[in-house]
């Protein structure tokens, strides 16, 4: 009996040590990453980190091409991805019959687990060309190849979070709009998905966070060219992302170098950025779970 | 009712001055009542009266609960229940609980009926076929269910599950039996064969019964105790609360003027 | 035009919405499937690559694969559930708790190559695991373990709390009424989280890029610490970093490693519809 007893303290106490690793998890990542990247201010002087030349070769390791390559591509990959998603969201839980939910359900499902690697390679076998002819650019690894596979790869995230948002509005919002006389039509676009606005935005944030830190397929389709996406037609050029950076650089530097503590330097950026993504779209997400449901 | 050699009751459960409140809302307001040991005491009265907080008290089902405050003391057989070092485990054991609604735990009816002995350490084969004949023999469902002890007891009927969860209850041999509004759920001849298991039960347990109507307090009790919005304002043996109540409150609710 | 048909035309708008979102996917699986099952016979998953991997079988990376897939598993799974349980069961509504939910979103939201980052810095090089299977597998456990935690925790939570109520009641202490009562009830509901993290392991590239991947071992992996490749990595290495790779062989690599991530999807599908269609509550 004694024993059992410290037996049984042993596992709740081991289970407390879990439920607090998480934060400890979190924090040690910071930890490394600013370990490993910050020496990169005491050996690049800032205008040079934030300017608009990376060629580290050269010693010029400005990231802002990098950024705004990361920017472009996830900023369009949205635009398309959130109509989308947001019709598919309404025709999956107020439009389709059940059969049609029942397909669409474990499709999305599917989408959501189709490794990185695999719709980057599709991305470049058949995406690419299909760029390459139908806007007649000079290469099919473009920032548009690669916001096009973007925004498939976060559309899971935008639908279901969407889908949770449209549930949450209550069964009584929908029944007001149809006792008014509105169509089913009218009810959804003017009651139903204006009450699940910020469950809405949320659903943006969160398939925004996953799109910035996307880096294989990315990588696989944009061109990989580190220069400013300024132009009118940027989209049409190739691109460089931060992730893209990183995993193809990483592998070749030395350990300790400048080049290493930039690269580092680019995961704290990364790290913070979508941190700071998470960090609203959590916010929302359990401020509305209070409320009863995400609104 | 267990009288000693002076013709007193004796008690088996004693309560002091006890008050309780979820966060600034008091349920209990000083409640005083000494329950008799080997009886059926009832504790009747309209909703929110408290009674089915003070039920989860005397086994301390209520430590559970997050914000609650607790003042006064409830004894069993002398012993203070809250004191510290009490063994909430072993209370429980000799506490046993039935809820409102049939509860039987996922699995077979053997499982459910041996669920607190196995926790309790018991192992041998034998003894578990002797408690778990013996309990459901007690509950008044043994005739129904013996030939398929090992079907999922969540097949059985509203009433059959009910006897189940008091025959798992009695699994543990406890000497205080506390329910909750046991029938609050079933149909007439499921209540009558409840009340019949409890009728036999009634000279080997202290059995404290929160019922689901005044008809089923008269009914069942041997000693009644009438709650009103946390107070206590009535006790005694039933013949007095049910014929001549002293209280008009008390009087007003057994008539059926209100509640 | 009459409102009703303004509302037909929206119908079939969205319907044509959710077609353009799942064709593609129809399309990416068929034209794999159709490339790729001409390169796959028993060779192709049995023997080692060969004249510079443009010949040859994947069975290396296969088998690579299979190793991250158990050494994360290991790890993340205790550490997973046990959060979970903790979440679910043990954690008051504290800032703290506030805190370890905060986490959990945010440890999700890692970028996998920031995971990748991690783990170089901590697990290769700090630690001087270097690159293994080893370093590789703790860094896709971290990224895992959200995902565990948080199916796990909504698998428990789903478990009525009469039943905890219940075995309280009949003398169980907390820690017996989880072990006994709520884990078995929740146990599909785990596996489900569990299978659907490790697909998303069995699938990433980023994090094993410089903590375990290799780009081409002559032998299988002997113990953690050796390097080893993997699936992931093996298409991107022939995709992108092989010129003159054989077109079928890139298919056949997608397609395997595209069956592996299916199956275990279907596995959870499976395993969530059979259990609770048999929940007893």
């Amino acid at each position: 009996m004694h024993n059992s007893r410290w037996s049984e303290f042993a596992v709740e106490s081991l289970i407390r040590v879990l439920g607090f690793s998480t934060v400890g998890l979190v924090a040690l990542i910071f930890v490394f990453l600013l370990r490993e990247g910050l020496p990169v201010l005491s050996e690049v002087a800032l205008p040079n980190f934030l300017g608009r030349a990376w060629y580290p070769t050269f010693g010029s390791f400005g990231i802002l091409p990098l950024v705004l390559g990361s920017v472009l591509v996830t900023v369009t990959a949205i635009a398309i991805a959130l109509p989308l998603g947001l019709a598919t969201a309404v025709f999956v839980r107020e439009v389709a019959p059940g059969w049609a939910r029942e397909i669409l359900k474990p499709m999305i499902e599917v989408l959501a687990g189709i490794p990185s690697v695999v719709l980057g390679f599709f991305g470049m076998t058949m995406v690419a060309p299909w760029v390459r002819q139908t806007l007649g650019t000079a290469t099919g690894l473009t920032a548009i190849t690669g916001s096009l596979i973007l925004t498939y790869m976060a559309l899971p995230t935008l639908i279901s979070v969407a889908e949770d948002a449209l549930d949450a509005v209550p069964k009584s919002y929908r029944d007001a709009g149809l006792a008014m006389g509105a169509t089913q039509w009218q009810t959804i676009w003017r009651v139903i998905v204006p009450a699940a606005r910020s469950g809405i935005v949320t659903a943006a944030m969160l398939a925004m966070g996953r799109a910035i830190g996307e880096t294989m397929a990315v990588m696989m389709v944009t061109g990989n060219a580190a220069r400013m996406p300024t132009e009118w037609d940027a989209l049409l050029r190739p691109v460089r992302t931060m992730t893209a950076t990183v995993a193809a650089e990483m592998g070749e530097v030395a350990k300790g170098s400048t080049h290493y503590h930039a690269l580092f330097a680019i995961g704290i950026v990364l790290f913070v950025i979508t941190f700071a993504i998470n960090m609203t779209a959590a916010r929302a997400i359990f401020a509305k779970r209070r409320r009863g449901g995400l609104r | 009712m267990v009288t000693d050699a002076e013709g007193l009751l004796k008690h088996k459960i004693c309560i002091d001055n006890l008050h309780y409140s979820y966060g600034d809302e008091e349920v209990l307001k000083g409640i005083n009542l000494d329950i008799p040991a080997r009886a059926v005491t009832v504790l009747f009265g309209p909703a929110g009266g408290g009674k089915t907080t003070l039920l989860r008290l005397i086994n301390r089902l209520n430590d559970m609960v997050d914000g609650t405050k607790m003042t006064g003391t409830i004894r069993l057989d002398g012993q203070d229940i809250y004191a510290p070092g009490t063994e909430i485990s072993s209370l429980r054991r000799r506490v046993g609980m039935v809820f409102a609604l049939p509860l039987p735990l996922p699995g077979t009816i053997r499982e459910n009926v041996l669920y607190g002995p196995r926790l309790a350490g018991m192992k041998d084969a034998a003894q578990c076929e002797e408690i778990l004949s013996r309990s459901l023999q007690q509950a008044a469902i043994w005739d129904e269910v013996k030939d398929r002890l090992d079907d999922a007891a969540h097949r059985l009927s509203g009433g059959q599950q009910q006897r189940l969860c008091i025959a798992r209850s009695l699994a543990l041999e406890p000497e205080v039996l506390l329910l909750d509004e046991p029938t609050s759920g079933l149909d007439p001849i499921s209540t009558a064969k409840v009340e019949e298991s409890l009728f036999a039960l009634r000279r080997d347990y202290t059995i404290v019964i929160v019922p689901h109507s005044v008809q089923q307090a008269a009914r069942v009790a041997d000693y009644a105790a009438f709650f009103l919005m946390g107070e206590l304002i009535e006790h005694g043996p039933d013949k007095q609360l049910f014929t001549a109540p002293k209280e008009p409150k008390t009087e007003e609710y057994v008539t059926g003027r209100f509640g | 035009m009459n409102r009703h048909r303004i509302q037909r035309l929206g119908f079939v708008l969205v319907g044509c919405a959710s077609l353009l979102v799942t064709a593609p996917i129809l399309l990416v699986v068929a034209s794999i499937v159709v490339r790729g099952a001409s390169a796959i016979d028993w060779e192709f998953l049995s023997t080692m690559p060969s004249q510079g991997m443009k010949a040859g079988g994947i069975l290396p990376a296969i088998v690579g694969t299979l190793w991250l897939l158990g050494g994360t598993a290991l790890i993340c799974i205790p550490v997973g559930v046990g959060g979970a349980i903790y979440l679910a069961e043990y954690a008051r509504d504290t800032w703290f708790t506030r805190a370890i939910r905060l986490a959990i979103v945010n440890l999700a939201g890692i970028p996998s190559i920031v995971y990748g980052l991690f783990g170089l810095g901590l697990f290769v090089l700090f630690l001087r695991l270097g690159t293994s299977i080893l370093a590789a597998s703790l860094t896709l456990a971290i990224m895992t373990i959200p995902v565990i935690t948080s199916t796990s925790e909504e698998a428990i939570r789903a478990v009525p709390v009469e039943f905890r109520t219940v075995s309280a009641s009949l003398g169980g202490t907390r820690w017996q009424g989880i072990r006994r009562i709520v884990l078995p009830q929740a146990l599909p509901g785990i596996i489900t989280g569990i299978i659907l993290g490790l697909l998303r392991a069995a699938g990433e590239t980023a994090p094993i890029l410089f903590t375990g991947a290799a780009f081409f071992l002559p032998r299988l992996p002997r113990t953690l610490l050796d390097p080893t490749m993997a699936l992931p990595y093996h298409l991107y290495v022939i995709t992108t970093q092989v010129p003159g790779m054989p077109q079928q062989v890139q298919y056949g690599t997608a397609l395997i490693l595209l069956l592996l991530v299916l199956s275990l999807n279907v596995i959870a599908t499976v395993i969530r519809s059979y259990f609770r269609r048999r929940r007893q509550w």
